[in-house]
């Protein structure tokens, strides 16, 4: 019986040094090369900065405007791969109609100070971007400083 | 919502159930274990002579259902073949890592071990009187020992009598630990509890001595033997005697529970009251403990015939059974049911044919017996056996 | 294939900073990221939060979360006050395409953003069985895929329902706090997409972070202070009604 259980220790510990990872341990009781696995996952949104180095004339008149601190992509989607290489990914059209309505559809929910329309009253069925360039959305030109107050504060 | 009715609110990630009935019937498959084994240790150590007949036939019970009580987990895991990670890389931290050790203890150092001391004898006359494919059977468990001089018995039985002495605090950890598992997550105020492993334990010895009593009166029945009555008796009173601390232990959480009225108490009580209504109240509470106890206190006061004390005890034994599976499914499936919001309730959708499903389930719950079965059959409990160390052994105790 | 001064700027640094990881095996090899430099929290300001569901949708596009699951999601609160004991909460699909119309009157009505709190104690963490769950030496909990065996456990010790398992890998999965985009000096996909400035990255180590000044100028809450998890992701407008 003893040898029996020897037997069985002595297993034990050859699979385990057989099977534990290598980097098990390395910064805790985890797989050390998790870490870089985990790391090295593929980006998908680029960020405002990559678009501000090419789209200057659409920053220009951003940073102008009340939307100058959406991001660019809350609105276009991931485009990293568009900032990768430009030409081989064009960023899809947007859908004025879904897009504008996500954020300022009127709820009780929402801030008060926050622009909030009921779209069905507000424009009666006429597309946002007809009187609302979306880069600058205030009509009758763009305050930077009442716009930003009105916004209650930037990022 | 994946199609489950949700009432309230709950938090988008916990509507759908993380734990299924495996996970219910590992506890119960657990818990067996413990209890048959606390049985077996009430001959051994306590000097119970009376529940001598239903020694051997505990350890077999609970090898079987340890042996079968791995392959629910195996089924719930993403993924099983990575289970040996367990025992490899053990996070001390983690109760369920550590359980896998107890586990294993348990069951190379104290079952098996008891089980081969307790038959070594019987090994190794059948190793040199039976043929076929069982005489080499025989032999391989014999592990090359053929010793069965008296003196050499004699040293089975002491090193046997300090296994089970060992095996006791080790039947306590093993089904504590579940307990433990439960206990310790603080994020379940429907888990979250000092009571949890004793409340475990208590239910796992009522559970395990049911079903040994059961399975011993049923195999007397079968075989066509007399039932031992003063074996039975006995059995019958202890099972009354760990109802009624397991029991008291239930209902002081309870009390606990309503006094305290912390601020998981009114979604947890209303809970109780609709949801696990049926399988709380009145499965586990009425017809799983109430009426077995009551069952059990009448035959320990009125006098009755042996016939009708044998049908008082399976009633009771069957709902034991049934009271301790339902409190098994109330503990892991109503701690799933209700939101850690303490604004809503789901709904727990139990499949047929799933690989956690309801035939699955019932496989397990019966593939025990089988093997229990196989052990009877292989390794006898009676003395039926030539020169049995049943009657050799016991003779000078 | 034409290489543009900008596609320089952005690709060649965060290719090299990924490649080197990969290569090294370790992240804090790469040039630009030190993973003992950061300890990484997070801060929501509720009062700004205006259920748009935006955030919910780009951490979907960002990390390939199964639908019906989230990482993370937002919860609409209507708090109508005595007599009312508890407030009614929703959250439609997380909240992905924004909100219906709320139909109870009166009472005090917000957003609320949940995520996971990447806890300093973290339950999670502790109860994983073979440590397939950690904190990371940059204050981040993350799940190692590759090891997990999809147990539960860890699931079922998360006091804020951040976690769910992941139906086509079987393994636990939660929110990474876009680790691999954090370490190559990005910030969240949350954060960055989330048009209001509701929700933002911080390193609790960084003395000039913007969001770690607010956080030690202003009043801040954690979700379940009671269970001591050591929360980082910080609320500031927290109401008291918030499970």
């Amino acid at each position: 019986m003893a040898a029996v259980f020897a037997a069985g220790i002595l297993v034990f510990l050859l699979a385990r040094s057989i099977f534990v990872p290598r980097t098990f341990g390395q910064y805790g009781h985890y797989r050390g090369a998790a870490l870089a696995e985990i790391a090295a996952k593929p980006v998908m949104f680029a960020g405002h900065r990559a678009c501000e180095g090419c789209h200057t004339e659409v920053f220009d008149v951003k940073t102008k405007g009340v939307h100058a601190h959406v991001a660019c992509e809350a609105c276009h989607g991931p485009l990293a791969k568009h900032a990768d290489d430009p030409t081989a990914l064009q960023p899809p059209k947007m859908d004025v109609a879904v897009l504008c309505v996500r954020c300022h559809e009127a709820n009780k929910a929402k801030p008060a100070t926050f622009p909030q329309v009921v779209s069905a009253e507000h424009s009666g069925g006429v597309p946002c971007d007809t009187c609302h360039k979306p880069h600058s959305p205030r009509i009758g030109g763009a305050d930077t400083a009442s716009a930003e107050k009105a916004s209650g504060g930037g990022k | 919502m994946h199609g489950i009715p949700v009432e309230g609110f709950m938090y988008p990630n916990e509507i759908e159930l993380q734990w299924s009935v495996l996970i219910v019937l590992y506890p119960f498959l657990t818990g067996l274990v413990a209890g048959a084994f606390i049985l077996a240790s009430l001959e051994r150590v306590f000097r119970i002579e009376e529940v001598k007949p239903t020694y051997r036939l505990a350890l077999l019970t609970a090898l079987a259902f340890l042996l079968v009580a791995p392959l629910p987990l195996q089924l719930h895991l993403g993924h099983p073949e990575r289970s040996l990670e367990m025992y490899l890389t053990p996070h001390t931290s983690s109760a369920m890592a550590m359980f896998g050790f107890v586990y294993l203890w348990y069951l190379m150092a104290v079952l098996v071990l008891e089980i081969w001391l307790d038959y070594r004898h019987d090994i190794v006359v059948l190793s040199q009187t039976t043929t076929g494919w069982k005489r080499w059977l025989y032999k391989a468990m014999t592990l090359g020992s053929d010793n069965i001089s008296p003196s050499a018995l004699a040293l089975d039985h002491k090193v046997g009598g300090i296994i089970t002495i060992i095996g006791i605090p080790s039947a306590f950890l093993l089904h504590g630990y579940v307990g433990f598992i439960f206990g310790s997550v603080k994020a379940n105020p429907w888990w979250s509890s000092p009571l949890m492993p004793v409340v475990f334990l208590f239910s796992a010895i009522v559970s395990g001595i049911a079903t040994v009593m059961l399975v011993y009166m049923f195999l007397c029945r079968a075989r066509g033997e007399q039932v031992d009555m003063r074996c039975v008796d006995t059995v019958a009173k202890y099972l009354f005697y760990a109802f009624l601390i397991d029991f008291t232990l239930e209902l002081l959480d309870l009390i606990h529970r309503i006094y305290e009225a912390d601020d998981s108490f009114r979604s947890l009580d209303f809970m109780v009251h609709t949801k696990l209504y049926i399988p709380h109240i009145v499965i586990q509470i009425l017809i799983g403990t109430l009426t077995p106890i009551i069952l059990l206190a009448i035959t320990q006061v009125v006098r009755m015939t042996a016939a009708k004390r044998k049908v008082m005890y399976s009633l009771a034994g069957c709902l034991t059974l049934i009271g301790i599976f339902a409190m098994r499914w109330n503990v892991v499936i109503g701690g799933q049911l209700f939101s850690k919001s303490f604004l809503g309730y789901t709904t727990y959708k139990l499949g047929l044919i799933d690989r956690e499903g309801l035939l699955v389930a019932i496989a397990l719950t019966i593939l025990p017996f089988f093997i229990l079965w196989g052990l009877v059959k292989l390794l006898p409990p009676w003395e039926d056996v030539q020169g049995s160390h049943l009657e050799a052994s016991y003779g000078d105790d | 294939m034409n290489i543009t001064r900008r596609r320089l700027l952005y690709l060649l640094p965060a290719a090299a900073i990924a490649w080197d990881a990969i290569i090294a095996g370790t992240p804090e090899a790469a040039p630009n990221y030190n993973m003992t430099d950061h300890w990484w929290g997070f801060l929501i300001d509720v009062t700004k939060c205006i259920g748009c569901g935006t955030c919910v949708q780009a951490c979907q596009a960002e990390n390939n979360v199964p639908d019906g699951y989230y990482r993370t999601w937002v919860e609409r609160y209507h708090v109508a006050g005595w007599p009312e004991e508890n407030p009614t909460v929703d959250s439609p699909e997380g909240g992905k395409h924004g909100f219906p119309p709320l139909e109870k009157e009166g009472g005090k009505n917000f957003y609320v953003p949940k995520m996971c709190n990447h806890c300093a104690d973290s339950p999670c963490t502790q109860v994983c069985p073979v440590g397939a769950t950690f904190v990371s030496p940059d204050g981040v909990v993350l799940v190692d895929q590759k090891y997990c065996l999809g147990c539960r456990y860890c699931i079922q010790a998360c006091p804020y329902g951040c976690r769910f398992i992941n139906p086509q890998t079987m393994t636990a999965s939660k929110c990474t706090l876009c680790y691999h985009r954090i370490t190559k000096g990005l910030t969240t996909a949350c954060s960055e997409t989330c048009p209001t400035g509701t929700r933002q990255l911080v390193d609790l180590k960084n003395p000039n972070d913007p969001a770690h000044k607010f956080i030690e100028t202003h009043s801040v809450q954690v979700l379940k202070p009671h269970l001591a998890t050591q929360a980082k992701v910080f609320y500031y407008g927290l109401d008291g009604s918030v499970r």
